[in-house]
């Protein structure tokens, strides 16, 4: 085989792959959203009418219409920008100094440390967010504690509500963001912190000035691997959430597998994709940065 | 940098790795408790772990999730493999930008979509083209290929941006074909990338509820999908016992892998 040719094939095959499996099942589901809901199976109408003689394309934006005007929508697309955002500035402020005790730890422990914030990822998702079910219901660990302890006098209402999304959702993705700051800070220049001291810094201001603004790649990088797919979690608001913590994520799997509204479906897969599409370009930006 | 933890950071380095690790510990030690109850004790006992022996529907799942991670991890291997190389070493050719993109997206695109549109393309191939006939299997595992194909590619992709390339250059320098230099030196010196790409793509597989729950059949109930419907109808100290079971293979693999890049590294 010629260099030439074994180039290509080394290439051919994974484009050809990802173009199969990855984009054009995007472009399906942009077509099946503009469809009607039909009885039957598949559960959607053919776009192209060709019955009578000539073709006609069949487009409808009733899913669409029910998207923009129905409440149950526009709410759950709201709080999945309000949990998933809210989740990612606690994963920041808890992931940030984990991130920076490990850089500062002295060299022997860091990468135990590093392996220890990794270990967790490697064991099952479902069954991590199974554990704080068991901590987090009404006889559950957390109130048994605190009532044994004289604290509280009722149980707390803990599972089933916001409260818990969130802690489920930190919990989930605080790996993801110590990641990229843990690379960001190692790289960090100690002799810019010693110039901050000689010119007259206090530590915190040297933080301020110099750690912090250095770090801005990194936090950017763990915000949008927390903050994307958290968006359109499924699992955490449905195990942990209650009746007022629908996000779009469960109502995509609820239109499919529950009312099998396909272009229902289709159609909250494409809205929720617009709104990814910009943070998504950043964080291709910023994984090539870093490679490149 | 000066080696010194002020007491703030010792404090959120202990809050974080208790926040990280509290509730795995609660799990354990809740899968021995002699109760159904999982959270009141009473006594050690082993029965769960007796009566998960005897669950022939998380059996056969397990089995059905280890055939598709084992299927989808060593597709997801070579394609991944193939792709990182090309984004790393072919610096320009036509669709470069479309090819990254692809490549990265599955990272971070929400299960619900991926899954719901690959369900979607799979019907719509099997409408037009009758194959593939039903969903299982072989969906799930398509599926898990396109998901690992992105974890292997970056993995690769940045073990070769920090490998020094004047080996392969000597290889090329003294004659050498240029699949024997991949064969001989490239290949064995990408060789940890490639085991944590594989790992990492059995685990992702192992461990998908969404997209399988999407792109599965009648005859292919994984083991997630056993789990989750579990969960739902309560809470069961099965599931510890299941649980502990994962952490106790996640730490055996885990040190041996330890074990065995440090007999690497004497050996030099």
């Amino acid at each position: 085989m010629s260099a030439a040719l074994r180039r290509r094939a080394v290439l051919a095959l994974p484009y050809a792959w990802l173009v199969l499996f990855f984009l054009v099942p995007f472009l399906i589901s942009l077509k099946i959203s503009v469809a009607e809901s039909v009885i039957g199976i598949p559960p959607y109408s053919a776009l192209i009418d060709a019955s009578g003689g000539s073709w006609r394309l069949d487009l409808s934006g009733e899913s669409y219409h029910r998207l923009v005007t129905d409440d149950l929508y526009v709410v759950a697309y709201l709080n999945a920008i309000k949990f998933a955002g809210i989740s990612t500035v606690f994963c920041l402020l808890l992931g940030y100094p984990l991130a920076y005790g490990i850089v500062r730890a002295p060299r022997r422990f860091r990468s135990l440390l590093l392996l220890l914030v990794i270990l967790p990822f490697w064991t099952s998702f479902l069954i991590r967010v199974y554990a704080w079910i068991g901590l987090l219901k009404e006889n559950g660990l957390i109130n048994n504690a605190l009532l044994t302890l004289g604290v509280i006098h009722q149980p707390l209402l803990l599972l089933n509500n916001a409260f818990a999304v969130y802690v489920g959702i930190v919990y989930s993705y605080l790996p993801f963001m110590v990641l990229p700051l843990y690379a960001q800070l190692e790289k960090l220049d100690p002799a810019l912190l010693e110039a901050a001291a000689d010119l007259g810094c206090r530590p915190w201001q040297a933080f301020l000035r110099v750690t912090l603004p250095l770090s801005m790649p990194g936090i950017a990088a763990g915000a949008l691997l927390v903050f994307i797919p958290a968006v359109g979690e499924f699992v955490i608001p449905s195990l942990l959430g209650g009746p007022d913590t629908l996000m779009i994520g469960k109502v995509l799997w609820d239109e499919f597998f529950a009312n099998h509204d396909w272009p229902m479906a289709s159609a909250v897969a494409v809205a929720m994709l617009v709104l990814l599409l910009l943070p998504m370009g950043f964080i291709r930006r910023l994984l090539q940065g870093e490679t490149a | 940098m000066t080696h010194r933890l002020s007491p703030f950071l010792w404090v959120m380095l202990a809050v974080g790795y208790a926040f990280l690790y509290g509730p795995i510990a609660s799990l354990v030690v809740y899968s021995f408790n002699a109760s159904r109850l999982v959270t009141v004790w009473a006594g050690f006992s082993t029965h769960w772990y007796v009566e998960l022996m005897h669950n022939e529907a998380i059996q056969q799942a397990a089995l059905i999730s280890l055939e598709i991670a084992v299927t989808a991890a060593s597709g997801a291997l070579l394609l991944g493999t193939m792709a990182g190389y090309a984004l790393q070493r072919y610096r320009r050719f036509r669709g470069r930008a479309l090819f990254g993109t692809l490549v990265t997206a599955p990272l971070v695109m929400p299960e619900v979509i991926t899954g719901l549109s690959l369900l979607l393309l799979f019907v719509a191939l099997e409408q037009t083209l009758g194959w593939p006939r039903g969903r299982g299997i072989l969906t799930i595992a398509a599926a898990h290929i396109t998901l690992g194909t992105a974890y292997v590619a970056v993995v690769v992709e940045a073990r070769l941006a920090a490998f020094d390339r004047s080996l392969e250059e000597a290889a090329l320098d003294l004659g050498a074909r240029p699949f024997k230099v991949f064969l001989v030196i490239t290949l064995p010196l990408i060789a940890p990338a490639l085991a944590a790409g594989w790992l990492l793509a059995f685990t992702l597989s192992l461990d998908d509820l969404v997209i399988a729950s999407f792109t599965s059949g009648p005859s292919s109930t994984t083991l997630p999908m056993v789990i989750f419907s579990s969960i739902r109808l309560g809470v069961s100290p099965q599931i510890n016992a299941l649980a502990t079971l994962f952490l106790v293979a996640v730490a055996v693999l885990v040190t041996g892998a330890g074990r065995l890049m440090r007999a690497r590294e004497s050996e030099r």
